[in-house]
């Protein structure tokens, strides 16, 4: 199963700690995440399931390609941080 | 009877209550994080804030214990389409407003991209007005202000709730009589001076940056356009222009007097894209004839300023005696005769997006 870690930055706004979850793809982990947490999702991705414009998600330290399908592939031994992207004042 | 102060600003919702020294700012609630909209239903004692987290989306919290604590509710969301690279999605929530005294749970919403969403239980749960989604003259609207084109403005008629007028930027004045399930294109008179001239009148790419009714006679709707004041006496139908000569006719904020038809309030700046108060003089203005003349009021008020009132920052209470308005960098002042004199009650507040009053 990925291991899966999130900004600190959600902390004051949702619970969401690591998880390891299983999931072929960003988005079928990030799912399952979800499945669990359900209010997690709107923070993340908007009504489309399109990731947020601030919101990046790495995998192994390189930004996933595919913000709006999230079909970037993951395997057991991956890891992935969901980021905000720096914005803001 | 005591009231509060709400005050929707970019870093936190204060909610003031006053004391017998005047009002208390107090800590802001979601401190930090922008908050575009707030509402204290009057019917149940309600409050609503909109906030827009810089990374996480818009989002919507209710209080029911006059601000102790706060339960987020449901955002509203815009419909899937088969592009969805494409498909728009809600950026932000720019006003809220209390349905009729007969349909307590009854909140609307108006966002940005422009859409209108209306929710029956108080916010668990909400639904496009499909019907002004769909309106063809959706194609034709654009932004202002913002990229997107805009919803701000939600009156709903204290005699009859399902009476509705809506205001867009830049997508013109839409009226209802059916709560919502068909649409009019109001806005006759309206002028749009930053289209081509054979374009200016055309009634679906008008700004009007906000507009207000008198509670009492709700007919009369008073609109601070882009390129002017304006006032319909036919609930939004149809727009008569008030000529300002002095100092500007531009502006974003407009109240309406809850009783009197013919008195409303305006913070005039200058036009475009300068948006300072003219000459550094912060004034507010003052109809009590309906529109023929406006006043202009100082008293208490700086002559070298660059505040900017926007179009939610000013508010009156149901008195029509107390008004307060916020700006954008930070400055809060109220008046408590109608706009003759105004105090500063805040000087260090952050950028201001809306202000209002609620029961104490």
């Amino acid at each position: 199963m990925a291991r899966i870690e999130f900004t600190p930055n959600l902390r004051r706004h949702i619970a969401s700690p690591p998880a390891e979850v299983p999931g072929a793809t960003v988005r079928q982990a990030l799912d399952a995440v979800f499945a669990g947490n359900p209010r997690l999702r709107a923070y993340l991705l908007d009504e489309h399931g399109r990731l947020r414009k601030h919101v990046t998600v790495f995998i192994n330290g390189k930004a996933i390609a595919d913000r709006v399908g999230l079909t970037d592939a993951l395997t057991a031994e991956d890891e992935v941080i969901v980021f905000q992207a720096l914005s803001g004042g | 009877m005591p009231s509060r102060l709400l005050l929707a600003t970019r870093k936190g919702l204060f909610l003031c209550p006053e004391g017998a020294e005047g009002w208390r700012l107090g800590r802001p609630a979601f401190l930090g994080e922008p908050v575009s909209a707030v509402l204290a239903d009057p019917r149940d004692g309600m409050l609503y804030a909109a906030l827009r987290h810089g990374h996480f989306g818009p989002k919507l919290h209710r209080s029911a214990d006059g601000g102790e604590s706060w339960t987020e509710i449901a955002t509203p969301a815009l419909p899937a389409t088969p592009d969805v690279e494409k498909a728009p999605a809600v950026d932000m929530i720019w006003t809220l407003a209390a349905g009729g005294a007969e349909e307590p749970g009854v909140i609307w919403a108006g966002t940005l991209p422009a859409a209108l969403f209306r929710s029956a239980d108080r916010g668990v749960s909400w639904s496009l007005v499909q019907s002004l989604w769909e309106v063809p003259e959706r194609a034709e609207w654009f932004g202002g202000g913002y990229d997107q084109p805009g919803l701000h403005s939600v009156l709903v008629d204290p005699r009859d709730p399902r009476r509705l007028a809506v205001a867009i930027s830049c997508g013109g004045v839409w009226t209802s009589g059916d709560g919502g399930a068909s649409w009019q294109l109001g806005g006759t008179g309206l002028r749009a001076e930053y289209m081509p001239p054979d374009r200016a009148d055309d009634r679906a790419i008008q700004d009007p940056h906000l507009i207000a009714h008198c509670a009492a006679a709700p007919d009369v709707i008073w609109c601070q356009h882009h390129n002017g004041i304006f006032r319909s006496i036919d609930r939004g139908a149809h727009f008569t222009a008030v000529e300002a000569p002095a100092p500007s006719r531009f502006g974003f904020a407009v109240a309406a007097h809850p009783r009197e038809k013919d008195t409303a309030w305006f913070v005039p700046a200058v036009k475009d894209e300068c948006r300072v108060p003219v000459e550094g003089r912060l004034v507010v203005t003052r109809t009590r004839d309906g529109g023929r003349s406006l006043e202009v009021l100082s008293a208490g008020l700086p002559a070298d300023s660059y505040d900017l009132i926007y179009r939610h920052a000013l508010a009156v209470d149901g008195t029509g005696r107390r008004l307060v308005m916020g700006s954008t960098t930070g400055n809060l002042w109220a008046s408590e005769n109608g706009g003759e004199n105004w105090r500063l009650l805040a000087g260090h507040l952050p950028p201001i997006a809306a202000v209002a009053f609620a029961p104490g």
